[in-house]
């Protein structure tokens, strides 16, 4: 049970940092120049919006639920069942970015799903 | 840079990609089974037991190949389209599941490798989409 939370934040969390870390990165414009000073100047832009550290903070609690999974179970068990991570991103793609995911994508989702699925009754 | 070196360069990068992420996270995995299991995590030894994640040598290591693969991942995206570099996501998957058994003797049942196979196939389906759909503002 612990194992499926904690499997749940891996995902939702990840996922909704990595969306709200696109927020704001959006919000702060395509990146055009790779100099150094520059890379640095968008850096500092994208730390003034909240929508970023509230990605971090998400991607962090994120991590820290992965590893505390991997105490529990293995490897092969853990890292392909958080490919779920590809359902939560189209979701939240479609719904909070507004973003247009296209029938194959949907497909490959509902393959992944499958194939969490099989793992899932497999692991015993 | 001539096609034949930006070919070498991005399939460098692929093969970093693909060995790094994986060995990443079953060095997590590794230095994990040390601390012993969650499931009898008591909120009293949490400090303890962000003393022992913090002093493992295979969560540095495996936080250091991770970075690594991202640091990959971040420059191949500077030159190949997503759509071409996200599919090696799902051979990362199957390389873990890979290590997982024959480095650390972990137990996969033929339902499991099916499952893992099917995912596979599922991230390359998602991989082999357009990387952007909405409009540039």
């Amino acid at each position: 049970m612990r194992e499926a939370l904690l499997l749940f934040f891996v995902v939702v969390s990840g996922t909704g940092g990595e969306i709200c870390v696109t927020r704001a990165m959006k919000r702060v414009g395509e990146v055009t120049n790779f100099r150094p000073l520059a890379i640095v100047r968008v850096i500092l832009r994208a730390l003034k919006v909240p929508w970023m550290w509230i990605g971090v903070a998400m991607m962090a609690l994120a991590f820290f639920s992965l590893l505390a999974v991997l105490s529990i179970e293995n490897v092969s068990f853990v890292v392909p069942v958080t490919a779920l991570n590809y359902a939560a991103g189209a979701l939240g793609g479609k719904f909070f970015l507004g973003e247009r995911v296209t029938p194959r994508r949907w497909t490959g989702v509902l393959i992944v799903c499958i194939g969490v699925t099989l793992v899932w009754l497999g692991k015993r | 840079m001539s096609s034949h070196g930006l070919h070498l360069k991005t399939y460098c990068m692929l093969l970093i990609m693909v060995v790094f992420a994986p060995l990443g996270n079953v060095l997590l995995g590794k230095g994990m089974k040390n601390v012993g299991s969650a499931v009898t995590w008591a909120p009293s030894r949490l400090p303890h037991i962000i003393s022992l994640v913090f002093t493992s040598g295979y969560i540095w290591l495996g936080v250091a190949s991770l970075l690594t693969f991202f640091v990959a991942y971040m420059l191949i995206l500077s030159w190949a389209d997503f759509s071409y570099v996200q599919p090696a996501s799902s051979i990362a998957l199957l390389v873990v599941a890979l290590l997982g058994y024959f480095y650390l003797g972990e137990r996969i049942s033929p339902l499991h490798w099916a499952g893992i196979i099917v995912i596979c196939l599922g991230v390359f389906v998602v991989g082999n989409t357009p990387p952007r759909t909405t409009e540039v503002r």
